[in-house]
Parts: C-alpha cells; structure tokens; sequence
C-alpha cells in the first residue's frame, strides 16, 4: 500500500530546475492539484515536457504565467498567447516537436530504446542537425528518447497499490508518460481498495507509480 | 452558404463509407455535419478517440471527453479510447484512411504549409506533420485567397508541414488534385472562368479535362 501525499507534500519533492514532464491535452487528463501546489510553491526554471501549455489559467497555463518553466519541449503553444509572448521576450525557450514524434520519444525513453526513427519531419525544417537513416530504400529521421526526472499524470482511479486506470481522452500522454521518469507521481481523481480495478482494467501497473496524490475531498 | 460551407460541403463527398477520418480543428471541422451519420464514418480525433460524435446536450459535458481543440463532444456507439502513442501509431502507420487539413499555402507541386508563419504565428504543428506523412490520403480544405493574397501558391515560402504531396486541394474557388507532382483542375466554383481562376491563383496549373462545376 501507498501512502497518499498532499499535493503540497508532493510538490515539495520536485527542486527548482527540475526536468519534469506533466500529462494532459489541452487541459484534459492533466492533474491539476499538483499544478497548483508547484505554483504555489513558487517552483523556477523547470524544464516541461508536454503536449502543450493549454491555455492561461488552465492546467499547465498556470505554471507558464507563474513563470515556473524556462525550457518547454511540447508540439502545440497555439491557444495560449503569455507561453508564445514569454517565448518571444526570450524569457522561455520553447523547443517544437510533431506530436506523434514527441509522444514516441517518450515511450522509447521509458522502453529501453536508443531512439525513434520516424518519417515524421523529413523535408521540413525538423531536419536541421539531425541524422538521417535509410532502411530498405525509405528516408527516415532519428529523434532521440526524452526522459525525465518527474512524471507527473493524471488517472481516473488508483487502488492503494498505485494500479491507475484512465478515462477516455484523459489517457493521452499519462500511460507514456509514467513510464519515463526516474520519479512518478500520479494524482487520481479516486482512490479505490485492491481489487476493485480488474486486472484487464489497469493501464499503468503499480510498481510504475512511486507517489500517489490524495483525493479532494 | 459562406465560402467555408461549400468548401466543407464538398470534401464532404470524399469521404467513402466504412472509413477512419481526421478531421483537423477549424476550417476542416465543419466537414463532419455534412457527412451522413449512416455512412459509417468513424472520426478520429488525436487526443484519443476514435468514433467521436456531435456535441452532448447542454449540462451533460464530460470533461473527459473533447476533441482535439478541447471542445465537448459525445463518443458513438463502437468507439474507442486509445492514448496517444496508439493515435499516433494509427496515423504515422497508414491506418487513417483520410485527413483533412487546413492549410496556410499549398504550392504547385501539392506541398502544404500550415503550421507557422516565421516572426508572426507560431502555434506550433500538433499533430498536423504526423497526419500529412502518415495518412493514407491528405486533402486540404482552405479558402483560394486570404487578405487579397493567393494561398496556391508556386512554391511555399512558409515551413513546409511534410514532404510529401497532399493528394486533393478543395478552396471556394476550385477543387484540384495532385498528380505527378502538378496540380490538375477538376472542378470550378459555380459564376467563375476559368480566366477568373488563373488570375485568382498564383500558381500554375493543368486543365486535363474539361473542368466541370463544383457541386
């Protein structure tokens, strides 16, 4: 069994500087409490890697207004103009990435692989300073895995164990996610007894969850 | 009926039954409502749900459950949620059978730009590169001119999206389709020579057939 820490308990585990990666599209499925709690806690310079930044006042916004973050690894900052106005006063250095090719460098970080070889981006400016791969005749880019220090996701429920199960377009980038991290933190909208989410039910096993967030109450 | 209407009417009728669609945000959004409901059509959508349907009644959003611009929308009966390295799999691995993209230019050899305009509108590409690579057809829905401007162009000077050519421009003008990397014109807007679209249009273009009226 897990003890479930506050949300500002939790934050408190996660330096100034830290490099952590926060699940969520467009605000859904991202966990919000342990947003707060960083912007609360007055968190500088972390490193995020997402899908986005939302949009101000809105999950991940929070943390771009409160200017926690100085480097942003994400594919789409298009609905939130203070993320584009910080990237272009210098303040925020803001690296785009195609969503599929993000999201594959995620999971190739947490599966043990050395990279991702994707057509994604051939042709385009994405090429600059990479290298290129030809395998059978076909023109490939090789993307490096991301990794880091904090995941930090959202899930629908979690047994006591840590056993998360998501909700429909909530999932997006958690399951990836909790794989990539040195420290996992999950805040689940409920926490249920062992047994209660079936085996086929689970998306995340436990052993990959080091920290769970309490529920609100 | 606005220019956007009759651009989403028509792509419309691309759409054959018994597919996996993408539709992208804006422009290309509104081509859903002319798609019949029997038809089906399963949308994709690349926050995670493949069979997306209309929006719920009022006070029965979930906020688990939007599209890819975050809006409230229902799931039809035999959907699935899936995450996003599967939603990405499925359209890197050529297992959506159609996007439609909306785009800033698209140039006479049937490349697209839709993703920044340097120093002005950098939004960021999403999922839009991985779509124009990976589905098995890419058809833009844009409007011809923006701002006085041609947006069919003879070469892109905005970031290309991908390198590989889309297969059907549809605008409020004309519907064309690439074909050994040229742009052949299949249709015409109902009231417009074919002197109206030449001038209208940057780039060049063939006239194989005669070019019927756009339905």
């Amino acid at each position: 069994m897990k003890k479930a820490l506050s949300p500002q308990a939790a934050a408190a585990l996660v330096p100034d500087g830290a490099r952590i990666m926060i699940g969520g599209f467009m605000g859904v499925g991202t966990p919000r409490r342990m947003i707060e709690a960083l912007v609360a806690a007055g968190r500088r310079d972390l490193t995020l890697i997402a899908n986005d930044t939302a949009m101000p006042g809105r999950g991940i916004g929070k943390l771009i207004t409160a200017r926690a973050v100085k480097r942003l690894i994400v594919s789409h900052i298009g609905l939130n103009p203070e993320t584009q106005q910080q990237m272009n006063d210098g303040s925020l250095d803001v690296e785009l990435m195609p969503q599929g090719t993000l999201v594959e460098c995620i999971r190739a970080g947490g599966m043990g692989l050395g990279g991702v070889v994707t057509p994604t981006g051939l042709g385009t400016g994405l090429e600059n300073g990479k290298r290129i791969l030809e395998i059978d005749g076909k023109r490939f880019l090789l993307e490096a895995p991301i990794r880091a220090d904090f995941a930090v996701i959202a899930a629908r429920q979690s047994d006591y164990l840590g056993n998360l199960e998501y909700s429909l377009t909530a999932q997006n980038f958690n399951p990836i996610m909790a794989m990539s991290a040195d420290i996992v933190i999950a805040e689940p909208e409920h926490i249920v007894p062992v047994g209660v989410i079936p085996p086929d039910a689970v998306r995340t096993p436990a052993i990959l969850v080091d920290q769970l967030i309490e529920r609100s109450h | 009926m606005t220019p956007k209407e009759r651009i989403a009417r028509r792509v419309a009728q691309e759409i054959e039954p018994g597919t996996l669609v993408n539709l992208g945000i804006g422009l290309p959004s509104l081509v859903a409502s002319y798609v019949p409901t029997d038809a089906g059509v399963f949308f994709q959508s690349e926050n995670g749900v493949i069979g997306l349907g209309a929006r719920p009644p009022e006070g029965m959003e979930d906020p688990d459950l939007t599209d890819a611009g975050g809006g409230f929308v229902t799931a039809v009966p035999g959907a699935a949620a899936i995450d996003s390295a599967m939603s990405f799999g499925l359209i890197r691995g050529g297992h959506i059978d159609l996007t439609v993209l909306g785009g800033l230019q698209v140039d006479e050899t049937g490349h697209l730009a839709n993703w920044m305009i340097p120093g002005k509108m950098v939004p960021g590409m999403g999922g839009a590169m991985d779509l124009a690579t990976g589905a098995r057809r890419v058809i833009v829905a844009m409007q011809h001119v923006a701002n006085g401007v041609s947006k069919v162009v003879r070469t892109c000077d905005l970031p290309l999206t991908s390198n590989r050519p889309i297969d059907l421009l549809v605008t409020d003008m004309a519907v064309f389709e690439v074909a050994r990397s040229r742009l052949i014109l299949k249709e015409i807007a109902p009231g417009l020579t074919l002197e109206d679209l030449r001038t209208a249009t940057d780039a060049r273009f063939e006239t194989a057939d005669d070019p019927v009226t756009m339905a």
